[in-house]
């Protein structure tokens, strides 16, 4: 580009009127950064011009200096301005081709499931281990001394007839069985421990049926307290508290009725309050009754059995099944279905695999 | 135990509604399982009699009769083959709401013939199942009047579940005389006066029993105690010229409603008694006895045709009764039909006994004879009952079946029952401390007083003996029960238990924290948790290891659950099956259970077991693929990990037992000790389970991790890097047979100081190589310390893992 060394002031307009042109017309960041470097770069119009400074009178240099300067920032605000414009428009226009179909499905994730009776199991042991109680273990097969015998269950009961039992090929003085509760783990508690005692025991057990209602695998959990003090009325304190809480009514009735189990004495059986209406199972104080489980004050001869003085120690024990509580709290309809498999089932029966039971933490 | 209202109210005199009595039963410990009131949804329908039954103009099967109401006569058109004129039938009106369908029946016009009522049926009554026609009543049947007030049918019927320390509560008057003790009113009395007898019995009883230990009697009949306390009282009375017609419609509605079927006025009898009193009796046809009646132990071998149309071989040792022809009866069991009333009977020779609870229990489950009887003797009947039983008989058989010649005999006895003395001593601070309800002493002696216990006062303690009919009370926590069970459990005050500890301890051993942790580490792989039978068939336990003949059920539930599982691998393939068969192929499925090897508790261990089958779901992002060994893997790292396990420094090897595929699945083991398996399925075992593959599983032996070695909480300081690390790629071309871990092993200990990461990121094995090696590439992290590293030093440390890897495997790099 050709100077013209002692251009008239009023060029500076003429440039003015050019360059801002110019700069409204670029059509892009490259065409903007070209003019940049024609008008403000080292050797740019401007800066050419700034360079003719230095030959001019001081007084027409300082004037000319502060038009310059003025054209100078001028060109670059400008330019700047259409920067942010161009930009922006770039972006807009890489946004619009970027766009993808959002409805389509994330990558497969992970939908593994916790098994109901796995849940009930870390729920009632959360509940219980927050009245003391610790988790206590015995085998699924068992002799018939624990299973029976040292329950105060001699081989005539007729409690024997009451519990179909699965037998194991056995010899010696005691058959061996599958446990057909899990109250055989009081007694192998109580042999192992000295009171005060405050155990649960959940697992498998055993019974040769199968029916709608019966299936020949279930689980049940045993509660056994056993100190110098605990009575029958501590009994229904730790049961109401538990199934409240469990059930998450907090004006759950309960209601202790009289009857025999031969390893308790006295015996009782334990209804929480519902409602039949309708034909549809709801719990709550409604005024009916539904039978939930089985409890009492340990038999003396229980005590005896395993050592423990009767005339110093007491307490009790009770025996709860877990599909049972299940099925109720979660509407579970069908008991033979927990053991199916079946992954529909799992899915909408189980739970997410985070979600662990902690009552501090959820309602 | 079933019983009619009526029944109760003959022994209970009360102004209490059946609900009260219902609620009252429930209450002390009699729970009442249902009532079966006809009463009420028979109410509308009333006795009419046919007049005319007229042919229908419009139907050949139908007839249109003319019924009178005792108020009017009403047309119905009937369907019934036995509706004919003159019988009494039941009548539905118009507006009367039937119970089978719940409807009110509506005036109807039958094939252009009004019909102005229904002649019932019993099924359209709710009362029976069978519809062979209308219901035709009795002559005696009141014109007009209500049909369930006639039938009986205004009774209900309560039905208490009893529990079986309560054999007194196994009869109408043990109830009674359990309401009356809870203030339900008073107790009739029962009328016991002797019949005398006139005429010496020509059948004498005699009981014959060895001493102990001289018999020859199988073990397990036998008792603790002496052979003769099978049976320590035995008396008979005979009673000759009566006749045995049916008993009246009174005792023939009252078994009905129970369940029994009547039978003939003798066999009637004993069957009331039984429910009335819970006192079984037999009755023998007298002149079918051959001699007299003996009652002892059976030798064994005998066979006896019983009168529930079986035939039992008797083993030895089982109380039975003889006459000198042979067995006649299963004492407490079942009679025998040589020698059993029929309508043609004219002597009977009745028999009322105690027989010991244990053996009767005994006898009865071994040959699997249930009757009433036996349900009563094994749980004890009351044996100073018994001479009271045969009086009531005697009473009734003279009354039913008495004739102007009739005699009796003088009851014959053997043996004798002593009535219990010894007292128990109840502490009356007892009841509070074991129930935590103050009942006053005095109250504690009336309620057990009102039981029929003899109670005697001296300082703060009872001494208490038991009535007869209450065998169930051994000791003073009995007692308490019984004080407890009358003054009423909702008494029972509600006590949180004291708190031990003021916050929460942990509840569950380490065996079960790794076990919940595994749990929750499998659901999320994404495995969903079953629960399977701890049983297995035993073809499919063969395919895993099998299980020795102890595991084998004696009475499995169904024949392809009769093993106890070695594995649990076999019932999740199972279950991957009946899944597949629904049409659900790809499934993830786990299971933290118990296997067994023997029958000791020690034989028994919790292994967290996974499988995977099928495809992993097909989808835009991610291509589809098969489930394969390394999924395994990672189930199993992951649960071991969550469980504790130390998994950085866990060994792989290639030795998984026979069920795996034998070229692709592995041990993950500290040493020894191996902590899981994992793999493919061996598609033989697939084909065993019925499934198409692939499959893959692990085995997690939760009890073989080991406990961490600190127990305090902290974790490791943490030292980070100032430097940042370098990364270095790698290809080494090595065999096919040498192992990744061989050969990052080798990497690894090429600088120790330096290597700090080793990352196979591709394999492969192809044409572009020769086909009996493969490529393996790696990235070497590289943590400089204190001073960055020049490029000489990274090449140096370069050259010595390749001069490693080389030496350790023979790898070469990929050129």
């Amino acid at each position: 580009m050709s100077q013209s060394v002692s251009a008239p002031s009023d060029d500076l307009d003429t440039l003015k009127i050019e360059l801002a042109a110019a700069v409204a017309s670029a059509a892009d960041s490259a065409a903007l950064d070209a003019l940049r470097v024609s008008a403000l770069g080292k050797k740019g119009r401007i800066t050419d011009l700034m360079k003719t400074l230095g030959a001019l009178p001081a007084e027409e240099r300082k004037m000319r200096g502060a038009a310059l300067n003025v054209l100078k920032d001028e060109i670059a605000v400008a330019i700047d301005a259409r920067q942010k414009i161009l930009s922006a428009a770039a972006l807009q226009d890489r946004l619009s081709r970027e766009s993808l179909d959002v409805t389509l499905p994330a990558r497969p994730q992970n939908e593994g499931r916790i098994h109901p009776i796995s849940q009930t199991i870390d729920e009632i042991v959360t509940l219980f281990a927050s009245q003391g109680f610790a988790v206590a273990k015995g085998p699924d097969i068992e002799s018939e001394y624990y299973n029976f015998e040292a329950l105060n269950i001699p081989s005539s009961h007729p409690a024997r007839d009451m519990q179909a039992t699965f037998f194991m090929p056995s010899s010696g003085e005691y058959k061996m069985v599958l446990r057909t509760q899990t109250s055989p783990v009081q007694i192998r508690t109580m042999r192992e421990q000295k009171p005060p005692i405050r155990i649960i025991a959940p697992g498998r057990t055993y019974r040769c049926d199968y029916d709608m209602t019966h299936t020949p695998m279930f689980h049940q959990v045993e509660g056994l307290v056993i100190d110098e003090a605990t009575h029958m009325g501590h009994l229904k304190g730790c049961l109401l508290d538990f199934l409240r809480e469990f059930f998450g009514i907090d004006d759950l009735p309960i209601r202790f009725r009289p009857s025999y189990f031969p390893f308790t004495e006295p015996s009782a059986e334990v209804d929480i309050g519902c409602s039949r209406k309708g034909g549809e199972l709801k719990l709550g104080n409604f005024g009916d009754w539904l039978e939930i489980l089985g409890c009492g004050m340990v038999h003396p001869n229980v005590l005896k059995n395993c050592g423990i003085d009767p005339e110093k120690y007491q307490g009790f024990a009770f025996g709860m099944g877990i599909e049972r509580l299940a099925m109720l709290k979660y509407g579970i309809p069908d008991l033979r279905t927990f053991f199916d498999a079946d992954l529909r089932w799992l899915k909408h029966y189980g739970f997410m695999p985070l979600d662990i039971p902690n009552p501090a933490l959820k309602a | 135990m079933k019983f009619p209202l009526s029944w109760l109210k003959q022994h209970l005199d009360t102004p209490a509604s059946l609900t009260e009595i219902c609620d009252k039963l429930t209450a002390i410990g009699l729970e009442v399982e249902g009532i079966e009131d006809h009463g009420k949804k028979l109410a509308p329908f009333i006795v009419a009699q046919v007049l005319e039954a007229a042919p229908h103009p419009g139907a050949d099967r139908l007839r249109v009769c003319t019924v009178d109401t005792g108020k009017e006569k009403l047309q119905v058109v009937c369907g019934a083959p036995n509706a004919r004129a003159g019988i009494k039938v039941v009548l539905a009106r118009p507006g009367d709401v039937m119970p089978d369908s719940g409807e009110a029946l509506k005036k109807g016009v039958i094939r252009g013939v009004e019909s102005q009522g229904m002649l019932c049926a019993v099924d359209e009554l709710g009362i029976g199942d069978a519809h062979s026609g209308i219901i035709e009543l009795g002559e005696d049947a009141p014109v007009g009047g209500s049909f369930a007030a006639y039938a009986g049918y205004d009774d209900p019927v309560i039905e208490i579940n009893l529990t079986p320390n309560r054999p007194d509560c196994a009869g109408v008057l043990g109830i009674a005389r359990d309401l009356a003790a809870a203030g339900l009113g008073e107790l009739k009395p029962l009328d016991t006066t002797p019949v005398k007898g006139t005429e010496a019995s020509r059948i004498k009883v005699k009981l014959e029993f060895p001493s102990a230990g001289a018999a020859k009697m199988d073990p397990r009949f036998r008792g603790d105690d002496e052979p003769s306390k099978a049976c320590p009282l035995f008396i008979g009375r005979l009673i000759r010229n009566i006749k045995n017609g049916s008993s009246p419609e009174g005792m023939q509605r009252r078994l009905r409603a129970i369940g029994l079927r009547p039978i003939s006025a003798l066999v009637d009898i004993t069957n009331y008694l039984t429910i009335d009193c819970a006192r079984p009796l037999h009755v023998f046809d007298a002149k079918k006895i051959k001699g007299g009646l003996r009652l002892g132990p059976a030798q064994g071998g005998e066979v006896l045709d019983a009168l529930n149309g079986k035939t039992y071989t008797l083993e030895a040792g089982m109380t039975t009764i003889y006459d000198d022809a042979g067995a006649v009866s299963l004492a407490g069991i079942v009679g025998g039909v040589r020698t059993s009333c029929d309508e043609n009977t004219t002597e009977v020779f009745v028999e009322s006994a105690y027989f010991d609870p244990v053996r009767t229990a005994l006898t009865g489950r071994a040959l699997q004879i249930s009757s009433d009887a036996r349900y009563r003797f094994e749980r004890g009947i009351d044996p100073l009952f018994t001479e009271t039983g045969a009086e009531l008989a005697t009473k009734l058989i003279l009354e039913l079946c008495g004739t102007p010649e009739t005699t009796v005999s003088p009851l014959e006895i053997a043996g004798n029952v002593t009535p219990r003395t010894e007292a128990i001593t109840l502490d009356t601070q007892k009841c509070l401390k074991h129930t935590g309800v103050a009942v006053a002493e005095s109250e504690q002696a009336e309620i057990l007083t009102r039981l029929g216990f003899a109670v005697t006062r001296k300082n703060g303690k009872l001494d208490v003996i038991p009535p007869s009919w209450r065998p169930d009370i051994e000791g003073d926590a009995d007692l308490v029960e019984e004080i407890i069970r009358i003054k009423g459990f909702d008494h029972l005050p509600v006590t949180s238990l004291p708190r031990l500890h003021v916050i929460t301890k942990t509840a569950i051993d380490a065996q079960d924290i790794r076990a919940n942790a595994a749990r929750r580490a499998l659901a999320d792989q994404g495995l969903m948790e079953a629960v399977t039978w701890s049983f297995m068939p035993s073809v499919i336990a063969a395919s895993f290891g099998g299980v020795s003949d102890d595991l084998r059920l004696v009475n499995p539930i169904s024949s392809d659950l009769d093993v106890m599982r070695p594995s649990i691998l076999g019932n999740l393939l199972s279950a991957a099956k009946r899944n597949a068969d629904r049409g659900f192929a790809a499934v993830g499925l786990f299971e933290i259970g118990p296997v067994f090897k023997d029958l000791t508790p020690e034989g028994q261990a919790v292994v967290a077991t996974a499988v995977r089958c099928g495809q992993t779901p097909r989808h835009w992002a991610a291509a589809s693929r098969a489930c394969d060994v390394f999924d395994a893997k990672g189930d199993a790292t992951a649960a071991l990990a969550a469980a504790g396990a130390p998994v950085a420094a866990l060994q792989i090897t290639s030795d998984a037992p026979d069920w795996y595929h034998p070229g692709r699945s592995g041990a993950l083991r500290l040493g020894a000790n191996v902590l899981a398996y994992f793999g493919e399925i061996h598609p033989s075992v697939l084909t065993a389970c019925d499934l198409s593959g692939p499959a893959v599983g692990c085995e997690l032996f939760l009890a073989n991790i080991p406990a961490p070695r600190s127990s305090g909480t902290a974790k490791p300081l943490l030292k980070l890097d100032a430097l940042q690390p370098v990364s270095r790629d790698f290809a080494f071309v090595v065999e096919r047979k040498v192992t990744a871990a061989k050969l990052v092993q080798a990497v690894k200990a090429a600088d120790k100081n330096l290597i700090r990461e080793v990352a196979i990121f591709d394999v492969y094995e192809g044409d572009k190589i020769s086909s009996d090696k493969k490529s393996l590439a790696l990235n070497v992290t590289l943590q400089p310390q204190g001073k960055s590293l020049t490029d000489a030093e990274i090449e140096a440390v370069s050259a010595k893992i390749t001069a490693a890897v080389g030496k350790a495997t023979g790898a070469v790099l990929r050129g």
